[in-house]
């Protein structure tokens, strides 16, 4: 049996692609151009006065032993919140799967937090740890441990880490949980009877059939760190202290949109694009191999 | 279309016709700022008197967020073309705005092409000494400036045995009484800032006559390098090290964000802005003194005078003429003596003029506000000098920020208040040689 769609006119495959690429052209190939070009230049801020320099901006950016600190603070920072997020969720997930009498409550309670814009989570949180008047604080205090964000940069990036890993959560649950539900009681029971106990049960049988979505979720996790994270830290502690919550989006933020320095910012973010095809190339070709559909 | 919504459709048709007629028979001013809050109400107060004070002009204020996206989002709109009249830029945004000749149009050509009578030596020499050029002409219209005072919790000086009613004056006694307070567990922390490179860092040099960058502070070149580096910095910024690790000062954070450590009784003292005398007056449920900044004794220039915060108003070209002349009107407006005493009365922010200040203490404002004028006097108590006019610094922001970072660093303990202090200006060097390339 032939499986191949034949089209009869020439035209109609490339009719049919269209809108998909013109979408990709307009929300992705232009900015990223865009982005290429500005790398390229110097500018003041008002456009009034635009020269080229070449490379310039990126060889200064790879000088910048803070630019390079950067990149330690954001692989420290994504992997946290990825594996904080993930692992949570997942657990969470799993709870509620086997919760019976009043499950949709739970649920609703658990989705919530996907709602709260990034910046209201980081403002939430920045309350919370407060070192004057945050409730967290007051009880760390108790502990005897003197929390202050403003001050200690371990403080800060467990922060940052905690109100980004917070937000993600909800969204990885409910993918959890629809992967959960959609695995087959049988198998579990089958198993069951074999006499394998939960954890047995969950390691052998449903973990590896969650394989996609925890694949997919690790793709969506990784860049939801790398790039929706910045009004979460604008929030809490703008980058510091020092640099240590500067993560490199937030360094594309702060010198492109408070800083003003276009070139340097353009520059960093060609850098960022290439390492998320990287990261993305690695995690098809490598982790998904993997993954059991 | 069923009748019904037919009918509102037809309803909002003339309501848009009826708008655009208004909108003709006046000509329209856009104001961007960046007052938020009570601020924002008093803003759209002073807007909302102009437009009542006459029928030809309306100026509509619109709030765009805080200083730093005001500034950006005027500076976005005007590479799309759709700049507003009037943007509020705070003073760090100043050499950027200065250094771009032909997107805006300086205040004193505004006025004189539009005709209008106005007095500009009316207004004090330390405010619109930031906004001028060598020659003396305005540049951008003073609107809110402001200086960092010193609020004390007068109940915790009581509590520790000291007079409430005279506040330390140089650095050494405050820490006497610091450590007084903590001692007699009257309070747990002796004092905080707020924005600390412009309260310890930028004001400290003027205030004790020591240059904060060369070439004047940068007023007299682009060739400006950073000097916040010298001995009498660095002993400052070692002590608050030292007393950082001891308690007798608290870091809370960048801008106003240690306010709280005041509020809540922890920490006795805390200089920040003469305009958070509203935001203190709302929040600290005890009794408070305003004081002047404290100095080192041993520095021969101290005191000297301080410098401004707080932005100006800056008029972006590439609109009709006829606008101009309603953006000319309104800071003619703007500069009436009782518009701005009834705006510094409000908020805290300075009398730009002598005439404002006058009619204040006619009126008994400072009387009955104790300490509203100490920052007034602290910016008039001597003439200006070269090392407290103000500061010009390109890419200002940023460098603010880099200050912001490595003073973290010292009051961590992580670097020597002379090694931090090293690298912030070196790291500022090289922003400031990029913008000179940039510009020249």
């Amino acid at each position: 049996m032939e499986k191949r769609v034949v089209f009869r006119h020439a035209w109609l495959p490339y009719l049919l692609l269209l809108p998909q690429l013109a979408i990709t052209l307009v929300f992705f190939i232009w900015p990223a151009s865009q982005a290429l070009y500005q790398s390229v230049l110097r500018q003041d801020p008002f456009g009034l006065r635009t020269s080229f320099v070449g490379l310039e901006n990126f060889a200064r950016l790879f000088r910048d032993p803070l630019y390079l600190d950067s990149f330690q603070v954001t692989i420290v920072f994504s992997l946290a919140v990825t594996a904080l997020s993930m692992g949570l969720a997942l657990l969470l997930a799993v709870m509620a799967d086997r919760v019976i009498k009043g499950a949709t409550g739970y649920k609703t309670l658990l989705i919530w937090p996907y709602a709260v814009a990034p910046a209201v989570a980081g403002v939430l949180w920045w309350f919370i740890f407060n070192p004057t008047i945050g409730i967290l604080t007051y009880g760390l205090a108790i502990l005897g441990y003197d929390w202050n964000h403003a001050l200690d940069g371990g403080d800060a990036l467990t922060l940052v880490i905690i109100a980004s890993a917070w937000k993600q959560i909800s969204y990885n649950f409910l993918f959890f949980l629809a992967g959960l539900q959609a695995i087959p009681k049988s198998l579990i029971e089958a198993a069951a009877i074999d006499g394998a106990g939960p954890a047995r049960r969950f390691w052998t049988i449903v973990f590896p059939l969650l394989s996609p979505t925890t694949f997919f979720l690790l793709v969506v996790n990784v860049v939801y760190a790398f790039f929706d994270t910045f009004g979460v830290i604008h929030a809490t502690t703008s980058g510091g202290p020092g640099q240590a919550t500067t993560i490199l989006v937030y360094k594309v933020f702060s010198d492109g949109f408070i800083g003003l320095n276009l070139g340097s910012s353009a520059a960093q973010s060609v850098v960022l694009m290439f390492i998320v095809i990287a990261l993305t190339v690695v995690q098809f070709r490598y982790v998904e191999r993997r993954v059991q559909y | 279309m069923s009748h019904h919504s037919k009918l509102l459709a037809g309803a909002a048709a003339v309501a848009l016709l009826a708008g655009a007629g208004v909108a003709q028979a006046q000509t329209e001013v856009q104001w961007w700022h960046a007052m938020g809050g009570a601020l924002g109400e008093k803003t759209n107060a002073i807007a909302e008197g102009f437009n009542a004070s006459q029928s030809e002009f309306k100026v509509t204020a619109v709030y765009r967020g805080n200083y730093t996206e005001t500034m950006t989002a005027a500076i976005a709109a005007f590479r799309a073309g759709e700049q507003p009249h009037i943007v509020q830029v705070f003073e760090v945004g100043t050499a950027t705005m200065m250094a771009a000749e032909g997107a805006i149009y300086p205040v004193y050509e505004l006025m004189a092409d539009a005709g209008v009578d106005w007095n500009p030596d009316d207004y004090l020499d330390s405010v619109v000494g930031y906004y001028t050029t060598p020659d003396g002409d305005m540049l951008s219209m003073p609107f809110n400036s402001s200086t960092p005072v010193m609020y004390y919790n007068k109940e915790v000086f009581e509590a520790a045995g000291l007079d409430p009613e005279s506040p330390p004056t140089t650095w050494p006694e405050l820490e006497e009484a610091a450590r007084t307070i903590i001692s007699s567990g009257a309070a747990t922390c002796g004092f905080t800032t707020g924005w600390q490179s412009w309260v310890q860092l930028e004001n400290f040099g003027a205030w004790h006559n020591v240059p904060f960058a060369t070439e004047s502070n940068g007023f007299e070149g682009l060739g400006t390098e950073l000097a916040f580096n010298s001995d009498l910095h660095v002993a400052h910024i070692g002590a608050m090290q030292a007393w950082s690790e001891e308690g007798v000062f608290k870091y809370g954070g960048r801008r106003s964000d240690s306010a709280p450590l005041f509020y809540t009784r922890e920490c006795a003292m805390y200089m920040n802005s003469s305009a958070a005398y509203a935001g203190v007056t709302a929040n600290a449920e005890f009794e408070f003194g305003v004081a002047k900044l404290p100095y080192w004794p041993d520095a021969s220039g101290a005191p000297q005078n301080t410098i401004i915060g707080g932005a100006t108003l800056w008029v972006l070209r590439g609109r009709d003429a006829e606008e101009y002349e309603g953006v000319a009107a309104f800071f003619n407006y703007l500069a009436k003596p009782e518009v701005q005493a009834q705006w510094h009365q409000d908020t805290g922010y300075l009398p730009i003029t002598n005439s404002a200040w006058e009619l204040s203490r006619e009126q008994g404002f400072y009387e009955e506000n104790p300490g509203t004028d100490t920052s007034i006097e602290q910016m008039t108590l001597n003439d200006p000098t070269q090392n407290s006019k103000g500061l010009r610094l390109g890419s200002f922001v940023q460098i603010r920020d880099i200050i912001n970072e490595e003073l973290e660093r010292i009051w961590a303990g992580d670097v020597t208040a002379q090694e931090g202090l090293d690298t912030a200006v070196r790291r500022g060097n090289e922003l400031l040689r990029q913008f000179e390339a940039d510009n020249s």
